[in-house]
C-alpha cells in the first residue's frame, strides 16, 4: 500500500484545560487534555494536535507541563501549536515531548521563523498553520484566532512557508470553522495541488463525509476535526472505515 | 543498563517514555563515552538533519569511538531510530555531504520527487520485512522523513513512490527509519523485542 491518510483529533486547550465541550465516556476528568490524549491513543488516532488557544507567554509553563504529561502516556505523534514565536519556543515544546510544533501568527509577522525552526530541528517537525478567509479574489490570511486581517494572500503565504522549510501545512478555513458545513475544499485543494509537502485540512467538519471529501476532493494528506470526535458522534475507527469505503488507504485497526 | 544516547535530539523524551513503557527499568540518558562503553544495550535516536546530528555526536570527545567499541567490538545490541539509523551509513547527503558512523555500506539521499508523492514522507505506512529478523514483523509504523537509505543490509522496506528502506541491520545492530516510539502497539512491541534481544 502507500502512506495512509491520517485522522487527527484536535484539542483546544486554554490554561491547561480542554475548552471545547467533550463527552467522552469513562474519563476521570473530561477537561484534562492528558486524559483525552490517552483515550485517543487507545482509539487508534493517527496523530493528535493540541492548540493552546490562550497562548500567552505567562502560560507557557502550563502548556509545557501538559505536553510533558501527555507525551508520557501517548505513543502517537503529537503536534502542539499556539504562541510559538521563536525557535527557542519550539525547542521548549519539543523537549517537553511534542513531535511537531505549529507556528501561525509569528510566521505572518516574520516568515523566517519557519526557516529558523526547520534548520535547527528539521522540516519534519515544523508545521506551518494558516488561518484563511475567503475574499472576492481568493483567500486572505487572518491571525489571532481569525480576528485580525492581514491583507496577505493565503495561498501565496502557504507556499512560501513550505519553501522556507515547513514540513507540513495546516490549513484552516475561518469561514467554515465551527459551522459544521464541511472543509473549504477549494482552499485546501488549491494549496495541496501546488506543494510537495503534506497538507492537513481543518475547519468545518460536521460529519464523516466531510473527512472523506477533505482527502478525495481536497487532496489533503490528513484531516483534522474536533467536535465530531469530542462529542462522541464518531470514533476514529468510524472515520477510518468511512475513508476506506471511499477507497482511501488508512491504518487498520487489527 | 541501557544507554539512550543524547545527541540533543528533539524527541529524546518520547523515546525514553516508550522504552520505559516497553519495560526498560535501567535506562540512562547519556552522552558520556564511559557510560556508553559499559552499556548492555544502546539506543541512538535522532530527529533533525543528518549533518547536525552527526556534528552533535562528534562534539562530545570520545563518544564516536565509545559507540564503535561497544557495538562493533563488544557486540552490544544497538538500535538506531530515524536519523539514528541513517547515521549507521557511510554518507548522508542532507544539506551537504556528511560522514556517518560507516557501520553499514550505503548512503542517505533525498527521497525523489514524483507526481503525487509528498515529501516529507509523513504518516503510517507498511513495514515489509525482506529478510528474517527477530525484531521485525510486518505491520504499520509511523514514518517522518525526507531522506532515505540505500545500500547493503536492508532488512525491511516500505512504499512511497517506490520501495524505501524501512530497516537495516547486521549482527547485533538494527536501525529503523520509522519511529517505534510513535507507532503505538506495533512500536512498543518492537522495543520490547529489542530489550530482550540476544543477538
Amino acid at each position: 500500500m502507500t502512506v495512509r491518510a491520517r485522522v487527527i483529533p484536535c484539542l483546544d486547550v486554554a490554561d491547561g484545560r480542554v475548552v471545547k465541550g467533550v463527552n467522552f465516556v469513562d474519563l476521570i476528568d473530561a477537561g484534562d487534555p492528558v486524559e483525552q490524549a490517552r483515550a485517543y491513543d487507545a482509539a487508534g488516532a493517527d496523530e493528535l494536535c493540541f492548540l493552546d488557544i490562550t497562548a500567552s507567554h505567562q502560560d507557557r509553563g502550563t502548556i509545557l507541563d501538559v505536553v510533558a504529561r501527555t507525551a508520557a502516556v501517548c505513543f502517537m505523534p503529537l503536534t502542539v501549536g499556539g504562541g510559538v514565536r521563536t525557535a527557542d519556543d519550539a525547542r521548549a515544546l519539543l523537549l517537553a515531548g511534542a513531535d511537531k510544533v505549529a507556528v501561525n501568527s509569528a510566521a505572518v509577522a516574520r516568515p523566517e521563523v519557519v526557516a529558523d525552526i526547520a534548520s535547527r530541528f528539521g522540516s519534519q517537525c515544523c508545521v506551518a498553520s494558516i488561518d484563511a478567509r475567503r475574499t472576492p479574489q481568493g483567500w486572505e490570511v487572518f491571525t489571532h484566532g481569525g480576528r485580525r486581517a492581514t491583507g496577505i494572500d493565503a495561498v501565496t503565504h502557504a507556499l512560501r512557508l513550505a519553501e522556507l522549510g515547513a514540513g507540513e501545512l495546516l490549513v484552516t478555513s475561518m469561514d467554515r470553522d465551527g459551522t459544521r458545513s464541511g472543509y473549504d475544499l477549494e482552499l485546501i485543494r488549491t494549496i495541496a495541488d501546488r506543494t510537495d509537502v503534506p497538507v492537513v485540512a481543518s475547519g468545518g467538519v460536521g460529519g464523516l463525509g466531510d473527512l472523506v471529501a477533505g482527502i478525495v476532493e481536497g487532496h489533503a494528506s490528513a484531516v483534522l476535526a474536533a467536535s465530531i470526535f469530542h462529542f462522541g458522534e464518531a470514533s476514529v475507527a468510524d472515520a477510518h472505515a468511512a475513508l476506506a469505503k471511499a477507497g482511501v488507504a488508512v491504518r487498520s485497526h487489527s | 543498563m541501557i544507554a539512550l544516547i543524547d545527541v540533543e535530539s528533539g524527541n529524546l523524551r518520547s523515546v525514553a517514555n516508550a522504552l520505559a513503557a516497553a519495560g526498560a527499568s535501567d535506562l540512562i540518558v547519556t552522552a558520556d563515552p564511559d557510560v556508553v562503553r559499559g552499556a548492555d544495550r544502546i539506543v541512538l535516536p535522532g530527529v533533525g538533519a543528518f549533518g547536525a546530528v552527526a556534528a552533535n555526536l562528534r562534539k562530545v570527545a570520545g563518544l564516536e569511538d565509545a559507540l564503535g567499541e561497544a557495538v562493533m567490538q563488544r557486540a552490544r545490541p544497538f538500535l538506531g531510530i530515524c536519523v539514528g539509523m541513517q547515521l549507521m551509513a557511510e554518507i548522508g547527503e542532507e544539506m551537504g555531504e556528511h560522514r556517518g558512523l560507516g557501520w553499514i555500506e550505503g548512503r542517505v539521499a533525498r527521497l525523489p520527487a514524483a507526481t503525487g508523492i509528498k515529501v516529507p514522507h509523513m504518516g503510517w505506512n507498511d513495514v515489509h520485512p525482506v529478510a528474517t529478523h527477530p525484531l521485525l514483523v510486518p505491520g504499520e509504523a509511523y514514518f517522518l522523513h525526507s531522506y532515505a537509505f540505500t545500500g547493503a543490509d536492508v532488512l525491511a522496506t516500505t512504499e512511497h513512490g517506490g520501495a524505501v528502506t524501512a530497516a537495516i541491520g547486521r549482527d547485533n545492530m538494527v536501525g529503523v527509519q520509522f519511529h517505534p516510539e510513535k507507532s503505538q502497539r506495533y512500536g512498543l512491541a518492537l522495543l520490547e523485542r529489542f530489550l530482550s534481544w540476544m543477538p
